[in-house]
């Protein structure tokens, strides 16, 4: 086994403080200042969490926990083009299902993980208001619809050259 | 406050303003069964998340039935506390519970002594209706506790012990719904993690999900190998606690059948680390004296107070969370490491047996004494000054294996040479005793008349954070005691800002100190069991014809043969260690 040690930069270790400071260090606050930190970092790395932590005065098990409740905190860094599959009831019914399946597949990750290279992550949401269009598939900004299995090859590969 | 009026099966009753219908119905001697909810209300901890619902009851008018914990009295409520819906509601949540728990029982380690099981069986469930998936959790296995969280029931009164009590915040609730379990953060392996090993999550525990490791195989296995020497060194707390694992009334002092039954189990010697604790008090006392006599001859460089640093929990806590203030702890080792340290020299040679022939087997209340035992810092070439250290437990676990019982056993005494001990060595074992046994010798010494009074009574109690003065013939010291971790903090924080004076303080990492040890027979929440134990303590104190440490022959023997005087050279070497900073840097692992 090895470990991975993320030394935060100084001007990072400043920002959370930052952070933290226009929420008045209230440990009420946590899942506040996670948000913040989650917008500007990406993701919440460990050490992200421990300078959270330390500048709350709370345990760092704490803020873990705060972490992995909810869904929306992640700890694997987004890749360079975040896919992102709706899987609400419309999408849901015209077959969403076969094209995350069809985009694990091709990536060969799950849910919730980035490509080795750091170029694509995959994840679920539900509803993106474009029912009409179901099923959604949305990669960075850009709204891609009427989504077939066949499709995700070719779209993929956009972002491939 | 106001006072209320309510019934409960019926029975009218007043009581207070923001009772909870648990509490009212305990007063009526009505018990509500109960699984997460725990109280220690002598230590003030109150643990009523109202996670499990088995306390749930029917109260008149209210559509759902009501966690009894968690659910406050109003004026005219009427609660049923045993109907048939109640009945089989509990029943029901009992199955669900069990629906997600290995069944194992009969190889638990908390077989007979765990509240799932004793609740399982006094609600009746005979069947589980529910089946399905299991959770299931790596196995943590540190050198002093186990975590088998798939034996987690979600109760989190290791939380509340861990967090708000010890305030190591080591445990928290991670995940959600069925991966939801208790764990250090990012679900790292205790020994990454801050722990002090404490062990008062074990004590709290009412499942296997946290246990001690467990080293008896592996007495055994010395037992049984003819090339070693055996020894075993028994802490003070465990004379008091050990009689309650065969039936004996809590406070039960037990000493004389512990000594046969360890030697009916084939130690080699039987030895006492009340003796360690005689020595602890000549080394730690002549440092305070020293450091008291620089200090009030306007020393800038000596830094009181002194705080004591014979419980290894709280080393580890300070060392985790102060390490800068890691100079002000007395320098002197714990009993148990003393003990290992002069049994493997002084012993070995007057025994004949060489070190790594030596066995040296310790049972101590205390689960954080296993990591002590495991420190680099205290071996010798890789052999470690303690080979094994057992929780009283564990003890009895090995007694009933090989001779059943102790209650029938004669009363024996301590073998020589490491054996005799003073009252001060035996008070270690409660809060305040540390000092107390020190405040006995340093008083002697400092003034050089004799202490006709023994008994240092501002000293005791039960109360977290306590200070006295003590009168050293017109030299008035601020004494401050603190039991609990939490409350360590608290005056450690105070020392930090300067905002309070003491000459010395004893610090105790659990509650009650040492009778109320992570290694201890479960109170299961009944803390008149700590008392009875903090009672006879005292008891045993008084008995003893010696009451001062300086005055244990053994131990005036040992400094005149071996020593040479306390503090010295030699001494040094031996007794005394450095502490490290441990301040935790968190890390993925992959």
């Amino acid at each position: 086994m090895s470990s991975i040690h993320i030394k935060l930069k100084d001007k990072d270790c400043q920002t959370i403080k930052e952070i933290c400071e226009s929420f008045n260090n209230d440990p009420g606050e946590l899942i506040n200042i996670l948000h913040k930190a989650q917008e500007h970092f990406g993701y919440l790395p460990a050490e992200v969490q421990e300078t959270i932590a330390q500048n709350l005065n709370i345990s760092v098990a704490k803020v873990y926990g705060v972490v992995t409740f909810y869904s929306f905190f992640s700890m694997t860094p987004k890749g360079k083009h975040p896919i992102s599959v709706c899987t609400g009831t419309a999408c849901y019914v015209r077959g969403a299902e076969k094209v995350l399946e069809e985009l694990k597949k091709e990536l060969k990750i799950s849910v919730g993980e980035t490509t080795p290279d750091g170029k694509f992550s995959l994840s679920c949401l539900r509803c993106v208001g474009a029912c009409g269009l179901a099923p959604v598939v949305m990669i960075g900004d850009k709204t891609y619809g009427r989504v077939a299995p066949e499709d995700v090859k070719k779209i993929i590969e956009e972002y491939n050259s | 406050m106001s006072l209320i009026n309510i019934k409960i099966n019926g029975k009218e009753l007043q009581v207070e303003e923001g009772t909870t219908i648990l509490q009212a119905a305990k007063k009526v001697g009505i018990e509500i069964p109960t699984l997460c909810y725990m109280n220690l209300h002598d230590l003030n901890i109150e643990h009523n998340p109202g996670g499990c619902r088995i306390c749930v009851v029917e109260v008149e008018g209210r559509r759902n039935l009501a966690p009894s914990c968690v659910t406050k009295v109003w004026e005219g409520m009427s609660v049923k506390t045993h109907t048939m819906r109640v009945l089989n509601a509990r029943r029901t949540v009992m199955e669900l519970i069990l629906s997600d728990h290995p069944f194992e029982c009969l190889t638990c380690a908390k077989n007979g002594n765990c509240d799932l099981q004793k609740l399982a069986q006094d609600l009746g469930v005979r069947e589980i209706h529910y089946q399905g998936e299991q959770s299931t959790y790596k196995e943590d296995k540190s050198p002093a506790i186990i975590r088998d969280m798939d034996k987690c029931i979600m109760c989190r009164r290791c939380e509340t012990m861990c967090n708000d009590v010890q305030t190591c915040g080591v445990l928290s609730g991670i995940n959600r719904g069925f991966t939801a379990v208790v764990a250090p953060a990012f679900e790292q392996d205790l020994i990454k993690s801050p722990c002090t090993f404490c062990g008062q999550c074990v004590a709290v525990c009412p499942t296997g999900a946290l246990t001690e490791r467990d080293y008896t195989n592996r007495v055994i296995r010395a037992l049984a190998d003819p090339t070693k020497t055996v020894i075993v060194q028994t802490a003070p707390a465990v004379r008091v606690a050990l009689g309650e694992e065969f039936g004996l009334p809590a406070g039960t002092i037990v000493t004389g059948k512990m000594v046969a039954a360890l030697r009916r189990l084939g130690f080699d010697k039987v030895y006492d680390t009340d003796f360690a604790a005689d020595l602890t008090i000549m080394e730690e006392g002549t440092e305070f004296l020293d450091r008291l006599s620089r200090y009030l001859n306007g020393d800038k460089n000596v830094k009181l107070p002194i705080l004591t640093s014979c419980c290894p929990g709280w080393v580890n806590f300070f060392e985790y969370n102060f390490p800068d203030m890691r100079d002000i702890p007395s320098t002197a080792k714990s009993p148990q490491q003393m003990f290992g340290a002069i049994a493997k020299t002084y012993l070995a040679e007057k025994l004949g047996v060489k070190r790594e022939n030596l066995v040296v087997v310790s049972v101590m209340p205390c689960l954080a004494k296993k990591y002590e035992a495991e420190r680099e810092e205290f071996r010798v070439d890789g052999n470690p000054d303690v080979d094994f250290s057992i929780s009283t437990r564990e003890l009895a676990h090995l007694i009933k294996q090989t001779i059943g019982d102790i209650k029938d056993l004669p009363d024996e005494d301590f073998d020589k040479l490491m054996g005799e001990s003073t009252g001060a060595g035996v008070i270690f074992g409660n809060t305040g005793g540390v000092i107390e046994a020190a405040c006995r010798t340093a008083y002697e010494i400092y003034t050089g008349k004799t202490l006709e009074k023994v008994e240092f009574h501002q000293l005791r109690g039960f109360e977290s954070v306590r200070s006295a003065v003590v009168d050293f013939d017109g030299l008035k010291l601020n004494i401050g005691i603190a039991h609990g971790l939490g409350n360590a903090r608290k005056l450690l924080e105070c020392i930090r800002n300067g905002e309070c004076e003491f000459h010395a303080i004893e610090i105790m990492a659990c509650p009650g100190g040492c009778i109320g040890g992570g290694g201890q027979p479960l109170h299961h929440g009944n803390t008149e069991i700590l008392k009875a134990r903090a009672a006879a303590i005292y008891k045993e104190d008084e008995g003893k014809a010696l009451r001062k440490s300086h005055e244990n022959p053994e131990i005036i023997k040992l400094y005149e043969e071996f020593l040479g005087k306390p503090s010295s050279e030699k001494a040094h070497h031996l007794l005394h260690t450095k502490y490290f900073d441990k301040k935790k840097r968190i890390y993925i692992e992959k």
